[in-house]
């Protein structure tokens, strides 16, 4: 079953909480910029093809 | 084929979109796995009691700190040398992973620091050339923000690199070379017949395998990000040449 956290949990927690934030953090503006990245794209092609 | 028709932009493009969502799959299930398994069903250190579970944090994160500098020195080395856009791109793209990784090995390091050592930060030579290291990382991607000509920035940039490299090197060697600090020697490492106890080991595995793959999943994406923002900028440079 689950071991026991017991002495130092909230240290164990802290530095768990803490990566999950950073790593969640970078994976989310990343994927945000890319998504955006990929709208200008799209925008700008039809606006060329339009301008055509 | 050669390997180089990879830095063919329009076809790294394709071959990311193939292969994006099985590296973010695994990546995902590799970490949820490592770090559900390490937390909840490995057992207490006998000296360190529940603080040896931020092994599984900050292990991974701190082997990704010095592999992306690692990584990003190769790239800018190729850019130098053959001019291929995408690895100098690749490179850029992996800075801000870099940076964030370097980060949480030290807040997770400070943080498991002070129950063990009895203090969050130490002037020792690991600790100092992570600072270091991670000074070097705000300092690549600030170079890439600063200088307008992008040509000129992949060149300053690749230069800068190099000569960060050699604090990734030390990060990664300066427990070997000086005695003095308070870091401990590898927890891994394959010419060695003794690493963590096996109770760690699989799961440590897991987690470093994860966060390996997480890095390759996050540059894979940035560098596609960063391929498509040029090819949006010729286009709006094409369609005001047309307006004029």
């Amino acid at each position: 079953m689950f071991a026991e956290l017991g002495q130092y949990q909230f240290e164990v927690l802290a530095a768990y909480g803490a990566t999950i934030l950073l790593i969640g953090g970078i994976v989310a503006l990343s994927a945000a910029s890319s998504a955006a990245a990929l709208r200008k794209l799209n925008e700008l092609r039809s606006l060329e093809k339009r301008n055509e | 084929m050669s390997v180089w028709e990879f830095a063919n932009p329009a076809r790294f493009v394709r071959i990311v979109g193939r292969i994006l969502a099985p590296t973010a799959l695994l990546s995902a299930s590799l970490l949820a796995v490592g770090l559900v398994w390490g937390f909840f069903f490995t057992p207490p250190d006998y000296v360190q009691g529940s603080a040896v579970k931020i092994l599984f944090v900050h292990v991974p994160s701190a082997l990704m700190a010095i592999n992306a500098w690692i990584m990003m020195l190769a790239a800018s080395l190729i850019w130098l040398v053959r001019r291929h856009r995408v690895s100098v791109l690749a490179a850029k793209s992996a800075a801000p992973v870099g940076a964030v990784m370097t980060l949480a090995a030290m807040v997770t390091g400070g943080i498991w620091g002070q129950p063990m050592w009895g203090t969050w930060w130490a002037w020792e030579p690991r600790l100092t050339s992570f600072l270091i290291l991670f000074l070097f990382y705000l300092g690549y991607i600030a170079l890439w923000h600063e200088v307008d000509d992008k040509e000129r920035a992949a060149d300053l940039t690749s230069v800068l690199c190099m000569v960060g490299s050699v604090f990734a090197f030390l990060s990664r060697y300066a427990v070997n070379f000086w005695q003095q600090g308070l870091h401990q020697g590898a927890s891994l490492s394959l010419d060695r017949d003794t690493n963590v106890h096996n109770a760690y080991y699989v799961p440590l595995l897991l987690c470093m395998a994860g966060f390996a793959l997480l890095f390759v999943t996050l540059v894979l994406l940035r560098t596609r990000t960063e391929i498509r923002k040029q090819h949006s900028a010729a286009i709006a440079a094409r369609i005001n040449a047309d307006v004029r």
